[in-house]
């Protein structure tokens, strides 16, 4: 893959949103239908530009205007923001500084009104489990931490909520977004949307808190399921790939998660057994017993399954999901220090996705470039070639596969809609 | 030819018509009522309901919320005041129009504060959650559904496939004995408080709430239906309040409750510390009284006491510095040494001052607090003498306090139902001119919070305001809620 140089960043996007942005597939995403009158005309968007000038509450009018704007400002990101009640006019501060003259809206009348629910699950907030990398780095190795955590909550999403069109991102550095664009869950409000990430949430308390797992007798379905997905990796990741009961400085950490008096009994034992998988073993015998002078406590897997829940559950960030007005990046944005773009998650192969095999911005305009004068097309005309080139560009390169996730999202979500509107029709007996 | 058979007093609907406008024995009150009736009647149903939303309050004082006790006092008092409650084989039309009518009636009286509006969705709460829970199962279909509430219970098929599940999610359900109960299916959004702390059974959207459960989420549904009603209300409440035939009864009903907040440090310094043992005797209710006796007596009191009556004393105007003298004099007589004081106690005085700690600045306890929550051991003397005192060493202590016999039997049978608050209110009436409650009320209220949170007129009172409307016009008047509803005069 061609090395990527934040440096040659202007370049590249010039050329990417020339040729390679899946604007159509984009468009027809945000417009979901046109069912609804101005939906994509009053959603936001804001722009981070060179040099971090940033850009709030812009509106386009229509597939070719974002097009245009897009082209005209480079933006080096993109951030979706909701479906307001008026138009944006490309900053807050000129129509606060306008309230009363014709066109521009009164103080307060301008609200959010809807937005997908969506989800930040960001590689950093497990720094307290990961034992090979920390802060904004990631590797193969704990990359199986969001594979666990796209499985889980697209589980409970699926099955528990009944969100249909669920959409998941890579966020190009060190983490996915999901985005749920059910009609129904647009309209939803910041309180069920908090509701939602609470039910969602196992994982409690900052760096003082030793323990952020505390299960009570009775285990929720949620709960139960969750683990059963966690079982699969566990081995692989956590006492293979981790190592978490290595050494007397790993193992500690997991001592502090269970009562002390099992402490020495463990500690002799962890000294005898030669790997993580043999200590896990015995850890397991050893916590399932009664304990014999402590009050409340319960007999069973609870304490085992509290560890690997702490140490495998998702943590998310209650703010990004909350929010109506929340803007998060958009999906096949540029990272800036990366360069990778953000692109879909495919579902059906979550298990062999890899982030480092995303492509990068600086890799699919190489490839284009390789296409492009190998073929040595002559134009006759400039502007219908543009076209052509725009439609198919994207398809020569190693985008390709990542826009064939999206417009198969895209499909599910038109079939819906038809869903809807014949179900609708037939109530009014509209033929 | 045809004889309705109606006398022209009553409504003019017969047989079906009347059933069918109130088909439940409890309702939501969606709909404002839309006949026209007279000023008495108009006074006489706010008056009804009043009384039985006060009932209410102090049951719920004075009585666990569900236990049998309680539930047979709520539903005496219900029956006593003529409204519904029960579906029963009697014409029912009467009990429930009034029930319906007297409800926005006194909407508009309590939608004009915040703590007035808290005060009534709290009774009107617990008296809906009351009805619901004497409602047949069989019954409680049809109401949620009359109610346009979308909650449908599930068959048995669908309960045995998911019982394992139901029954590890909701914390609820006594044992594995789902057979016998009903489970509803409702959209998850529905179920807010229910699923966001994994306390139901989801499932493709939807949750399986079983019936228990389904009663804590009517009662928010109807409060967040009743607290946004009251919000328009108020804005459309200044058409109403034009009427001068309603503004005076309007204006009376809510200022029968006194919503006021007493943590309002307002009286800081207004108290002079040679006042207290006079205070004492004149003012003071009778479980400040006690305390302050024992400390006077045994130059000490224990931390339950010194709580009570320490945040007591604050309340009524007594300063940090003032209390500290107050506290540390007293103490210093019976052999303490001051150095002591100053190490255990001041300490836990400025903090009930809100100036160590977390500095909160506490409140003095309400009667709730002090009747319900840690009751007093031997050589305790906080607590409330109507519900902890033997009722022997009680008279006793009445009878010190220069009570006529007559008075003092009807305080203990007062206590004898429990109704300790309405027992001191009557401790009050009995030390008190009681020629104009009004002004003993104001008086009391400035010297005494704790009393005052609950300090009721009595009824006459408001009856008299009323004669004079009355006398003045007897007349037919349009509804007012009509106003309100839509803003403007038909």
């Amino acid at each position: 893959m061609e090395p990527f140089d934040p440096a040659e960043l202007p370049e590249l996007l010039k050329l990417y949103y020339r040729r390679l942005f899946p604007y159509a597939q984009y468009y027809r995403w945000l417009n979901y239908g046109g069912v609804v009158k101005n939906y994509f005309q009053h959603r936001e968007f804001s722009f981070t530009l060179k040099d971090d000038i940033y850009i709030r509450y812009q509106s386009f009018n229509n597939q070719s205007d974002l097009e245009k704007e897009m082209q005209k400002m480079n933006p080096y990101k993109i951030d979706i923001g909701a479906v307001y009640s008026h138009r944006g006019n490309g900053s807050a501060v000129t129509w606060l500084c306008r309230p009363n003259q014709h066109n521009t809206v009164k103080l307060g009348a301008f609200q959010a009104q809807e937005k997908e629910l969506v989800f930040d699950i960001d590689m950093t907030d497990y720094d307290d489990v990961r034992r090979c990398c920390s802060s904004a780095d990631i590797c193969s190795k704990c990359w199986t931490l969001m594979t666990m955590a796209i499985r889980i909550i697209d589980r409970a999403l699926k099955e528990d909520f009944g969100f249909k069109h669920r959409l998941w991102v890579y966020s190009g550095r060190r983490g996915v977004h999901c985005w749920v664009c059910d009609e129904s869950v647009r309209k939803l409000s910041s309180a069920v949307r908090s509701g939602i990430v609470e039910y969602l949430s196992l994982v409690k308390g900052g760096q003082d808190v030793k323990k952020k797992v505390h299960l009570s007798e009775n285990v929720h379905p949620f709960v139960r399921k969750s683990i059963s997905i966690i079982k699969k990796y566990f081995e692989g990741y956590a006492l293979v790939g981790q190592d978490i009961l290595e050494n007397k400085e790993s193992w500690d950490k997991i001592l502090a998660l269970v009562p002390e008096t099992m402490h020495n009994d463990l500690q002799q034992n962890f000294q005898k057994h030669h790997s993580s998988l043999q200590r896990w073993e015995y850890l397991k015998k050893a916590a399932s017993q009664c304990p014999s002078n402590i009050k409340n406590e319960k007999c069973g897997p609870w304490l085992e399954w509290e560890i690997m829940l702490q140490y495998c559950f998702p943590r998310l960030d209650i703010n990004v999901s909350k929010g109506i007005n929340h803007l998060l990046k958009s999906p096949f944005s540029v990272h800036p220090k990366t360069g990778r773009i953000s692109v879909p998650i495919d579902l059906q192969k979550v298990d062999q996705f890899d982030p480092f095999a995303v492509p990068t911005i600086s890799s699919i305009c190489h490839e284009l470039d390789a296409i492009f004068t190998s073929e040595a097309e002559k134009e006759e005309n400039q502007a219908e070639s543009d076209i052509k080139h725009r439609t198919r560009d994207y398809k020569k390169t190693s985008l390709a596969p990542y826009v064939k996730v999206f417009e198969q999202f895209l499909e599910n979500l038109d079939k819906s809609r038809k869903g809807e509107l014949l179900k609708k029709s037939d109530l009014q007996k509209d033929f | 030819m045809e004889f309705s058979g109606v006398k022209r007093r009553k409504p003019w609907l017969i047989g079906d018509q009347r059933k069918a406008s109130y088909p439940h024995s409890l309702q939501f009150y969606l709909q404002p009522p839309s006949e026209n009736i007279s000023l008495i009647e108009f006074e006489n149903l706010a008056i009804d309901r009043l009384k039985l939303l006060k009932s209410v309050e102090n049951l719920g004082v004075s009585y666990v919320k569900g236990t049998e006790l309680y539930q047979s006092k709520l539903e005496a008092e219900i029956r006593r005041l003529k409204f519904s409650y029960r579906e029963s084989l009697e014409d029912e039309y009467e009990p429930r129009r009034k029930d319906h009518i007297s409800h926005f009636i006194l909407r508009l009286a309590y939608c004009q504060s915040e703590d007035l509006r808290r005060w009534f969705i709290q009774q009107e709460m617990d008296l809906l959650r009351f009805r619901f829970s004497i409602l047949p199962k069989d019954k409680i279909q049809s109401f949620l559904q009359d109610s346009h509430l979308h909650f449908e219970a599930i068959s048995e098929e669908e309960k045995n496939l998911r019982e394992q599940e139901i029954i590890a999610s909701s914390t609820s359900l006594g044992g594995p004995k789902l057979e016998l109960e009903y489970v509803y299916k409702i959209p998850f959004a529905d179920a807010l408080d229910l699923f966001r702390g994994r306390k139901v059974y989801l499932e493709n959207g939807f949750a399986y709430v079983p019936l228990k459960d389904i009663v804590a989420i009517i009662l928010n549904e109807f409060r967040a239906k009743l607290s946004k009603a009251l919000a328009l209300t108020a804005r459309s409440l200044p058409a109403v309040q034009s009427d001068e035939r309603l503004q005076p009864l309007l204006n009376h009903l809510s200022h029968s409750y006194i919503g006021q907040d007493y943590s309002i440090q307002g009286n800081a310094g207004k108290i002079s510390l040679d006042q207290i043992d006079s205070l004492s005797t004149k003012s003071f209710p009778p479980c400040m009284r006690q305390l302050h006796k024992a400390l006077r007596e045994n130059h000490h009191l224990r931390h339950g006491g010194r709580m009570q009556y320490g945040l007591f004393l604050k309340g009524i105007g007594l300063t940090l510095e003032q209390a500290l003298q107050f506290w540390k004099q007293e103490f210093i007589k019976g052999k303490m040494d001051p150095d002591k004081f100053d190490k255990g106690y001041s300490y836990n005085i400025r903090h009930s001052f809100g100036k160590e700690g977390k500095r909160t600045d506490y409140t003095p306890f309400s009667c709730l607090k002090i009747i319900l929550t840690n009751p007093p051991s031997q050589g305790d003397y906080h607590g409330c003498p109507f519900r902890h005192s033997d009722p022997e060493l009680l008279k006793q202590k009445l009878q010190s306090y220069k009570i006529t016999p007559g008075g003092i039997s009807q305080i203990l049978d007062l206590v004898k139902g429990t109704h300790y608050q309405v027992a001191c209110q009557k401790y009050f009436e009995m030390t008190h001119n009681s020629r104009d409650p009004d002004l003993d009320n104001r008086r009391l209220l400035t010297a005494c919070p704790v009393l005052g949170m609950y300090a009721l007129p009595t009824m006459p009172t408001v009856g008299t305001i009323f004669k004079d409307i009355v006398l003045r016009e007897q007349c037919v008047v349009e509804t007012a809620w009509m106003v309100y509803m839509t803003g403007r005069r038909s």
